[in-house]
C-alpha cells in the first residue's frame, strides 16, 4: 500500500507528546476534532505574519494579497466537494452556523414539515426546532433499527407532500453509521422537498461529491478535517443561495445601503456578513490541499481497514457492547460502546491514566442515546494519521479499566 | 501503594481521585431506591455527561428525615450520593445545609483545602476530584439536587398545613 501511516504521522507534532512523563499521547477523539498537520499551521502563522489584512474592503498591497489567498480558499475547497460553482461556498463558523443559516432561511409555515432523523447531532436537531416553533412548521423524524441504521421502511410515511425541508446526517457521530443518502435524498425530491446534509463526519473521512450526492445543501466544518477551528462551510445550490433571504446582517453581505432599506450582495458574500475568518479560511484551504495530496480513497481506504481492525478489538472485549454498526459496512471510524457496570466517564478517566483519549458522554447526539437506552457512551474515533498502535494502546487500556472497576 | 487499586493503577494521581470510599460507595451505595413519605422529589441531570439523578427529600419537624434517591452515572456521582445520604439523613437542615457548604468549598478547593474529616466523615474521600474540573459536577450532582429538593421541601412544610399539591 501506497498509504504509509508512520510518514503521515511525522506531518502532526501533537502526536510526539506525551500527557504526563513517560506517558504518550494516544489521540481518538478526532470524531470531536482533528490534529492540525503542520502544513496547516505554517500556512495561518504565513498569512499573519505576511498579508494579513481585511478582505474585500481595500486596494492596497495587503489587502489584495489577504483577498487573493482568502477567495483561493474558497476554490479549493469547492472543487474539494465538487461544487459546480465556486460562488456556491459560503464560509460560515462551523457547521452549526451553516445549519442554523438553512434553518433561518428556508421558507417554512404552519402545515408544513420538516424530517430529520434520529441519528442527528443536536446541531441538526435544535435549529429546525427553533425554525417549526418560530413558523409553526411541524417537526417530524425517521427512527433507528436497533443495529444503528436509519429506518428506511419508514421513509415513505415520514416523509410526505407535505415536508418541505429533510435534514439528515451523512455520517454519525456517535454511531459511525453512513447514511443511503440516495435514498433519503430520492424519497424527498419525490415530493418536492429540499434536502440539507450535515457532512461534518464524512467530508473529513471519505470521498463527498455534492453533484454526485444529488443534494441541495451540505453543511461541514473546517476543524474536524485537519484544519483550524472558527471556520465551517456551507455549500448549496446556487439558485437557492440566490433566491434565499439573507441571514446576518452587515458589512460584506450588501450591495447598496441607505437609510431607508439595503440591498444584497450576490451570494456567496450575501451570506458572509463582517469580516470572515481569512487565516482560517487559507488553514482550511492548506488543509484541503494535504487531503487532496494524501488522496481521500486513500484516507478512506486506510481508516476503512483500521475501523475493522478497532472493532474486531472492541468486539473481544469482555462485557463491551458496540453501540452501532458491528461491521465496517456504510461505517465510518467513530466506534461507541459501553460497558458492562462501568460508567463511561469512569472508562475514559482510567483511559486518560494511560493517555488515551476518547470521547465519553451522549457526544451531542442525547436522542439516539435514548434510543439505544444509554445515558452515555465512549467513543474512540480514528482519523487519517490513526494507527494500529492506538488501537492496540486503546484495547491494553480497557483491560486496565476493566481489572480496576472488576 | 498497597491498596487494592495501586496494583491496577500506578499512577498515584489516580488514587487521588478513585479512592476506595469511593469505590466502596459506589459498589454498595446506601440509602439508594425512592422511598416514602417525601414532600419534594427532583430529577437532575448532568447534560455534558447523562449522569441522571432522581432525589426525594422528607423534613419533619426541621430535621432531614430521609433522602432517598434512584439514578445512573459514574462511580464518582453515583457515590457522592451515598455518602451525602449518610452525612444529611438525621440533621437538621439548617446543619445539612451547611454540610452542603463545606462540601462545595471542598470541590472548589482544586486540591488545596485538607477537608475536615470530623464534619464531612467519609465526603473527605472526594478531596481529589477538586483536582479534575470535568469530574467536579459530577461529585456535586446530587448534593445540588439535594438543596434543591430539600428547598421545596421546606417551602412546603412552612406552606403545609392545608397539604401539599401535586
Amino acid at each position: 500500500m501506497s498509504y504509509d501511516v508512520s510518514l503521515v504521522r511525522k506531518d502532526f507534532p501533537i502526536l510526539e507528546r506525551e500527557v504526563r512523563p513517560g506517558v504518550p499521547l494516544v489521540y481518538l477523539d478526532s470524531a470531536a476534532t482533528s490534529q492540525k498537520p503542520l502544513r496547516v499551521l505554517d500556512a495561518m502563522r504565513d498569512y499573519n505574519e505576511r498579508h494579513n489584512a481585511n478582505v474585500h474592503r481595500g486596494i492596497h498591497t495587503l489587502a489584495e494579497e489577504a483577498t487573493a489567498l482568502y477567495e483561493e480558499a474558497r476554490t479549493k475547497v469547492a472543487s474539494f466537494v465538487n461544487a459546480p460553482d465556486r460562488r456556491e461556498i459560503v464560509f460560515t463558523k462551523n457547521s452549526s452556523e451553516a445549519l442554523n443559516l438553512l434553518a433561518y432561511v428556508l421558507p417554512l409555515g404552519p402545515g408544513d414539515e420538516v424530517v430529520i432523523t434520529e441519528m442527528e447531532h443536536h446541531s441538526n436537531i435544535v435549529p429546525w426546532q427553533l425554525a417549526c416553533a418560530r413558523t409553526g412548521a411541524t417537526l417530524k423524524w425517521i427512527g433507528l433499527t436497533d443495529d444503528g441504521r436509519l429506518d428506511y421502511a419508514d421513509l415513505d410515511r415520514v416523509i410526505t407532500d407535505e415536508t418541505k425541508v429533510v435534514a439528515f446526517v451523512h455520517q454519525s457521530n456517535l454511531l459511525g453509521t453512513i447514511n443511503d443518502v440516495e435514498a433519503v435524498t430520492t424519497r424527498a425530491h419525490a415530493v418536492g422537498a429540499k434536502v440539507v446534509l450535515d457532512g461534518s463526519q464524512s467530508v473529513p473521512h471519505l470521498p463527498v461529491d455534492v453533484a454526485a450526492l444529488g443534494v441541495d445543501a451540505l453543511a461541514f466544518t473546517g476543524h474536524k478535517m485537519c484544519g483550524p477551528t472558527g471556520i465551517g462551510v456551507l455549500w448549496a445550490r446556487l439558485e437557492l443561495l440566490e433566491e434565499l433571504p439573507p441571514f446576518l446582517g452587515g458589512g460584506e453581505m450588501i450591495d447598496i445601503v441607505t437609510m431607508e432599506g439595503s440591498t444584497w450582495a450576490p451570494p456567496p458574500h450575501k451570506y458572509e456578513a463582517g469580516t470572515p475568518p481569512i487565516a482560517q479560511a487559507v488553514g482550511l484551504g492548506a488543509a484541503v490541499d494535504y487531503l487532496n495530496e494524501l488522496g481521500m480513497p486513500a484516507i478512506h481506504e486506510h481508516e476503512a481497514a483500521l475501523t475493522s481492525y478497532l472493532l474486531d478489538g472492541l468486539v473481544a472485549v469482555p462485557g463491551l457492547r458496540v453501540i452501532g454498526p458491528r461491521t465496517t459496512e456504510s461505517r465510518g471510524g467513530a466506534v461507541s460502546f459501553v460497558i458492562d457496570g462501568i460508567h463511561p466517564h469512569d472508562v475514559g478517566q482510567l483511559l486518560d491514566e494511560s493517555g488515551v483519549a476518547v470521547r465519553v458522554g451522549h457526544h451531542c447526539a442525547r436522542p439516539a442515546c435514548l434510543r439505544y437506552g444509554i445515558p452515555a457512551t465512549s467513543r474512540a474515533s480514528l482519523h487519517l494519521y490513526s494507527d494500529t498502535n492506538d488501537v492496540d494502546a486503546l484495547i491494553a487500556g480497557l483491560d486496565k479499566v476493566r481489572s480496576f472497576f472488576g | 501503594m498497597t491498596t487494592p487499586a495501586a496494583r491496577s493503577a500506578p499512577n498515584p494521581q489516580l488514587e487521588t481521585l478513585y479512592q476506595d470510599i469511593i469505590l466502596d460507595h459506589y459498589r454498595n451505595p446506601h440509602h439508594r431506591g425512592l422511598r416514602e413519605p417525601f414532600e419534594a422529589e427532583v430529577h437532575h441531570l448532568n447534560p455534558t455527561c447523562g449522569d441522571e439523578i432522581t432525589l426525594r427529600v422528607h423534613v419533619d419537624d426541621g430535621i432531614v428525615a430521609d433522602v432517598s434517591y434512584d439514578g445512573q452515572g459514574c462511580s464518582i456521582s453515583q457515590a457522592s450520593a451515598s455518602v451525602m445520604t449518610d452525612l444529611v439523613i438525621g440533621k437538621a437542615v439548617p446543619e445539612a445545609l451547611e454540610l452542603h457548604d463545606e462540601f462545595l468549598t471542598l470541590m472548589q478547593s482544586k486540591g488545596e483545602l485538607e477537608p475536615d474529616e470530623e464534619v464531612l466523615e467519609d465526603a473527605i474521600a472526594f478531596a481529589g476530584v477538586s483536582k479534575y474540573p470535568a469530574r467536579i459536577k459530577c461529585a456535586l450532582l446530587a448534593w445540588m439536587a439535594w438543596k434543591d429538593a430539600t428547598a421545596q421541601a421546606v417551602h412546603s412544610e412552612a406552606a403545609d398545613n392545608d397539604g401539599g399539591g401535586s
